[in-house]
């Protein structure tokens, strides 16, 4: 590989950091939240390509995809309003309610989903950050969507809002131990219903930038497992918001490997570079959770690290 | 229960009290699971109202095509098969405590590793020698996958159930790196996949239908795991571990052994699954593997409640629903993901059905 394959490389990488870890931010955020009230949800991955149905349906009958992922929002805050709802019962699992709705997401997306894979729904805008830049490929690797940039806001309120406001403290200690949170009066389902729910909600907008932005079309295939990579990397970035926002450049930036070596013309492998997200996803939880110790930052109360 | 009396009088009215307490208890694993299906039969037709669909057709249609012909019949049998391998990788690790979602990793990959050890022996081998070897690569292509799930859970501490869904991605690439390019077959332009492994190779059917014979493996496959988890050594230890980790260790079994063993074995059920979809339908590996019988079996296995026994009846409804999905489709104008709603919708009943336990008076024994 000359020096000019390796820029091409280097840019696509960024570029698809930039560009593919939204999706990853929005889902690990809502995730990072539900999780802080100590409760796992698996069914983000459904709520996701949901989310991204929804969104392509809305602008291609409003002409609207800013309307579209408002919705797609309102959809994902629903499939977390349910799930939390049947996580209040007695005796329910959250980790098999997270695999059923997860399954019955899928299949609400693709059955309503029929009839938008041929037409074609306004996108989403880009805002061009490059204008200082000389080099076109670096232009092109700083055309951000403004999603992204709502997501780095969200990223860092929610990181404040955790450690400095009341809502803050009272999700993490209904988090941390359920019992010291009953005794301060805090409404213990409440507290999880909506954290869940708000949680749905962030994952519905990642899912309309999947088919609003990037790839920008709607197709059964639009999403393989971006909404459970998320889930991991919530717990590699130690359930902090802004690590979150670090994971899903690293995230965003494996995913890209493939495309950006295929574009230089490497195209051996190009399958295994595709895996290279998932294995990487193993690989990180291998180094960062060990079974001797409980996880540093960890909530009590959370199931999957028990 | 009383102290024997002595009185083999009372001693007879006690044991058919306790068998009618037993009776009770268990009825109760079938009852809701029913009520969970009534209800979810019930929600799906409101479903269809909703989009001005006639629920009554609906139904009517999944009977004729799942279960009202000898022909619907066999469709149904056929695609009961991979649903009882892939349920049975759901349920073994189940008994330990884990939720293993990854079966259809390793039904496409036991699928790949079969056809894969095959086209080099068929010019030379007879089938004698290559259908054996295709079982065995199956199940250990499988195995090691699912085991490993399991070693990455005990030793590592990583959530099964992420692994799992992980490793099934993982699998696709693997496939598809593969068929798309050493082992593709240039004689065929059409879909990218492996050479044929050769008729003489493939399963037939069974005397006297046109189901191929991965049911009658997939049914005493399910009866050896039942006798292995119900009465065997081995399935007591697992089913302790799967009660109370710290009590199994206590009690000095090899937690880590069980876990990695039990993973392998699911795992060499599902790549059985794929050896049979290779070896008595598609004839060749290709993407056509992928057809979603793995997830459908995690659905399979938690109507079940993770038995063996129950894999098997559950399979031949949900392969009936399935093999409706056509004919619901071209007579109703629904698209194929219908079937995905359903069963979607079954799962999530299903498991609000399990806040019912223990609520109704009815299942409680009455013994003293």
């Amino acid at each position: 590989m000359d020096d000019a394959g390796l820029s091409t490389v280097l840019f696509a990488m960024i570029a698809g950091a930039i560009r593919v870890s939204t999706p990853f931010l929005f889902v690990s955020l809502g995730e990072c939240l539900t999780e802080r009230s100590g409760r796992i949800n698996l069914g983000l991955e459904g709520t996701l390509v949901f989310g991204a149905m929804s969104a392509y349906a809305i602008s291609f009958h409003t002409g609207s995809p800013w309307f579209g992922v408002l919705v797609a929002g309102f959809a994902g805050m629903l499939f977390g309003a349910l799930h939390g709802a049947i996580c209040k019962l007695p005796k329910v699992n959250d980790i098999a309610i997270g695999i059923a709705l997860m399954l019955f997401g899928t299949g609400l997306a693709f059955f309503f989903g029929k009839a938008y894979i041929q037409p074609a729904a306004p996108r989403l805008p880009s805002i061009s950050l490059g204008w200082w830049s000389d080099n076109p490929q670096l232009r092109q690797a700083l055309d951000v969507n403004p999603l992204f940039l709502v997501g780095i806001v969200l990223a860092v309120v929610l990181w404040w809002a955790f450690r400095n406001t009341r809502i803050g403290l009272v999700v993490r200690t209904t988090g941390d131990s359920a019992p010291a949170a009953l005794a301060l009066g805090v409404n213990v389902d409440l507290v999880r219903f909506l954290a869940t729910a708000v949680g749905g909600f962030f994952a519905g907008v990642g899912g309309a930038f999947l088919s609003l932005y990037y790839p920008g079309s709607w197709t059964e295939g639009l999403s393989s497992g971006q909404g459970l990579m998320a889930v991991a990397l919530v717990i590699f970035a130690r359930w902090n918001p802004l690590a979150c926002f670090g994971a899903a450049l690293l995230f965003g930036a494996a995913g890209a490997l493939g495309p950006a070596l295929q574009s230089i013309g490497i195209s051996r492998g190009y399958h295994f570079f595709n895996a290279a997200p998932y294995l990487m996803t193993l690989a990180i939880m291998m180094l960062s959770i060990s079974p001797k110790r409980s996880l540093k930052g960890a909530p009590g109360e959370l199931s999957i690290t028990k | 229960m009383q102290p024997g009396t002595g009185q083999p009088g009372a001693g007879q009215g006690v044991m058919v009290g306790e068998y009618l307490d037993r009776a009770r208890r268990s009825s109760e694993f079938v009852v809701i699971p029913l009520l969970a299906l009534a209800a979810s039969a019930a929600l799906f037709s409101l479903f269809l109202l909703l989009l001005g669909k006639s629920p009554v057709d609906f139904f009517a249609l999944v009977w004729r095509g799942g279960f009202g012909t000898g022909f619907s019949w066999q469709n149904t049998l056929v695609r009961a098969s991979p649903l009882i391998f892939t349920a049975l990788c759901v349920a073994i690790p189940a008994r330990l405590g884990m939720t293993v979602i990854g079966g259809e990793g390793a039904l496409v990959l036991g699928g790949f590793a079969a056809a894969a050890i095959a086209i080099p022996l068929t010019p030379w081998a007879s089938p004698f020698l290559v259908m054996p070897v295709m079982v065995v690569a199956a199940a250990l292509a499988g195995a090691a996958w699912i085991g490993s799930v399991g070693w990455l859970r005990h030793y590592r501490g990583i959530n099964e159930t992420i692994s799992s869904l992980l490793l099934f991605y993982i699998a696709v690439s693997i496939l598809n790196f593969f068929v798309e390019g050493a082992l593709r077959d240039p004689s065929d332009p059409n879909k990218p996949s492996t050479a044929p492994i050769g008729a003489e190779n493939m399963i037939g059917p069974m005397p006297g239908t046109s189901v191929h014979w991965g049911l009658a493996a997939g049914i005493v496959v399910s009866v050896l795991v039942w006798i292995l988890m119900n009465r065997t050594t081995f399935g007591f230890a697992a089913r302790v571990t799967g009660g109370n980790v710290r009590a199994a260790q206590g009690q000095g079994l090899p937690v880590g052994k069980l876990v990695v063993v039990s993973c392998a074995l699911a795992g060499a059920c599902a790549g059985l699954a794929g050896y049979f979809e290779v070896a008595a339908i598609h004839g060749k590996a290709n993407a056509s593997l992928i057809a979603g019988y793995g997830f459908t079996g995690i659905l399979v296995s938690f109507l079940a409640r993770h038995n063996p026994l129950a894999i098997v009846p559950v399979a031949i409804l949900l392969g009936g629903i399935a093999a409706s999905g056509g004919l619901v489709q071209r007579r109703m104008d629904l698209p194929d993901a219908t079937v995905l709603v359903l069963q979607g919708l079954m799962f999530v009943v299903l498991l609000v059905s399990e806040t019912l336990y223990g609520r109704f008076q009815i299942f409680k024994p009455k013994g003293t």
